[in-house]
């Protein structure tokens, strides 16, 4: 069964249309890459998944039930395009706070940390980390109690290349016991690391395929100029 | 409504207000410095003083908490850290309950300071009970940092936050009885005396100091109570789980 199933969906923004009627699946237990450009739509659609975003039409099911809906609020983590972290509270008690609002134990602090690769930070202070410190303490909040699906909004961003290597890997493992991750990036060169591959451009699915599938369908090697194919065929 | 998370909630604002020692100062030490004002303006008329500085220990609170309240509310909200706790299990109640146990704290604190001042070195003479006073301010803390919640939600930045003071808490200090008795003002401004909530908070406390009418003292409390379950009730409609 499909992790995340949209019918239809349609986001209005600002009064203008951002997703217009999309239709898509998401596979469980692999890690699934949501590309496109900046502006193209994919920070609107995860807000559509976690359910925070007003939606003018279609369906979002995600994990069997409606988005948004309360028993999701423990089954799903979302990290938010910019870090969603108290500056003026340290690491270990943002994590702590998380933590207890989320009612995973106190453990989970250091296995959360660990993973981000945040270790021996827990007691500085969030305003005093850098850019990427930052995204990697929001990333670790939503790591909290298990969840079953991650959405992440641009996660690796910011980050250098031995960090990002990493942090892909730890989505790999997390995948391996059966997560299922939405990651999202308008960067082409992540895409390897993904199991499936989305494409949006101007809020439309121009492609929905393995990183594989779409090296063939383009009849490039380089993923960067896949999508740039894709984009131009589809304008 | 979940207990833990909103005990969880009061301790993270009381850590994050601890982290900011000069907020904290201000908060504790600007109402005594400003009754150590008022007891020297009004230096030749000890009863003058007595009337306003009685009630002031238990209005600052009000006003104190109505601006660190929407200060810290509107940093929630553009922070991005409500867009994501509204997606735990959170529930709005718990916010805000921990946002008013928290303030709660601060402004007994802030009240106990405010009176031993006042009453030990000032020599602010009130023949009421001193304790009741402290109550009252307490009361009125919380009803300060329930509107303070409220009118958050209509501020898009902190300059904007900031001018709800003067919009918000300034007509009901001239209005409320303490500047000049509400009998004596225009008819219009008399009976809009009545709708607003620093009104019974002044009535509460004159009594309070004076010394006379418990009944009316209860009487206000149960309506600041009233005023700070309904505006609790509004702040929660502004926390909204789905946005544009
Ligand atoms: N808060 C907002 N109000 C109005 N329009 C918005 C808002 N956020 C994003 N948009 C618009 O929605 C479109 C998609 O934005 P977004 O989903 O953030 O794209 P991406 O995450 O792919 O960069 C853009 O045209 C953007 O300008
Ligand atoms: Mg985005």
């Amino acid at each position: 069964m499909a992790a995340i199933a949209i019918e239809e969906l349609t986001v209005n923004r600002g009064g203008a249309p951002v997703l217009k009627g999309l239709s898509l699946s998401v596979e469980a237990g692999a890690v699934t890459g949501l590309l496109g450009p900046s502006g193209s739509g994919k920070s609107t659609l995860m807000r559509a998944i976690v359910g925070v975003q007003i939606v003018a039409g279609g369906t979002v099911t995600v994990l069997g039930v409606p988005a948004g809906a309360p028993e999701l609020r423990k089954r799903v983590g979302y990290v938010t395009q910019a870090p969603a972290v108290y500056l003026d509270l340290t690491v270990a008690e943002n994590l702590r706070y998380f933590a207890r609002v989320l009612g995973a134990p106190r453990s989970s602090v250091a296995e959360a940390l660990a993973m981000v690769d945040l270790g021996g930070f827990e007691n500085r202070l969030a305003g005093s980390l850098s850019g990427g410190q930052l995204s990697r303490v929001s990333l670790a909040t939503a790591l909290l109690g298990s969840p079953e699906l991650l959405v992440l909004d641009e996660p690796t961003v910011g980050l250098d290349p031995v960090l990002r290597r990493d942090l892909w890997a730890a989505f790999a493992a997390l995948a391996e016991r059966g997560v299922t991750l939405l990651v999202s990036s308008h960067v082409m060169d992540e895409a390897d690391h993904c199991d499936r591959l989305l494409l949006l451009r101007d809020g439309e699915l121009v492609a929905d395929d393995t990183p594989a599938g779409l090296r063939e369908r383009t009849g490039q090697t380089d993923l960067d100029d896949a999508f740039l194919a894709l984009v131009e065929v589809s304008a | 409504m979940n207990a833990s998370v909103a005990l969880a909630t009061a301790e993270r604002v009381l850590r994050q207000l601890r982290r900011d020692p000069r907020t904290l100062a201000l908060v504790l030490l600007v109402p005594p410095l400003l009754l150590t004002l008022f007891r020297y303006v009004f230096d030749g008329s000890q009863l003058t003083f007595n009337r306003v500085g009685g009630p002031l220990v238990g209005i600052f609170p009000f006003t104190m908490m109505f601006v660190v309240t929407s200060i810290a509310m509107l940093r929630e909200r553009t922070s991005g850290t409500l867009e994501r706790l509204m997606t735990t299990p959170l529930g709005k109640l718990d916010l805000l309950l921990g946002y008013a146990l928290a303030f709660a704290v601060v402004a007994v604190a802030q009240a106990c300071i405010a009176c031993g001042v006042a009453f030990s070195l000032l020599g602010l003479n009130v023949n009421g009970s001193i304790a009741v006073v402290i109550g009252l301010a307490v009361i009125n803390a919380v009803l300060g940092m329930a509107t303070g919640l409220f009118t958050s939600a209509f501020a898009r930045s902190e300059f904007q936050a900031v001018q709800f003071l003067p919009a918000v808490v300034f007509p009901q200090i001239l209005l409320c009885g303490l500047i000049a008795p509400r009998a004596h003002m225009t008819h219009v401004l008399y009976v809009a005396s009545f709708v607003l909530p620093l009104t019974w908070a002044y009535d509460a406390l004159a009594h309070a100091v004076a010394g006379t009418g418990d009944a009316k003292i209860v009487r206000d409390a149960l309506i600041l109570l009233g005023v700070i379950v309904a505006a609790l009730s509004l702040g929660a409609t502004t926390l909204r789980r789905r946005t544009g």
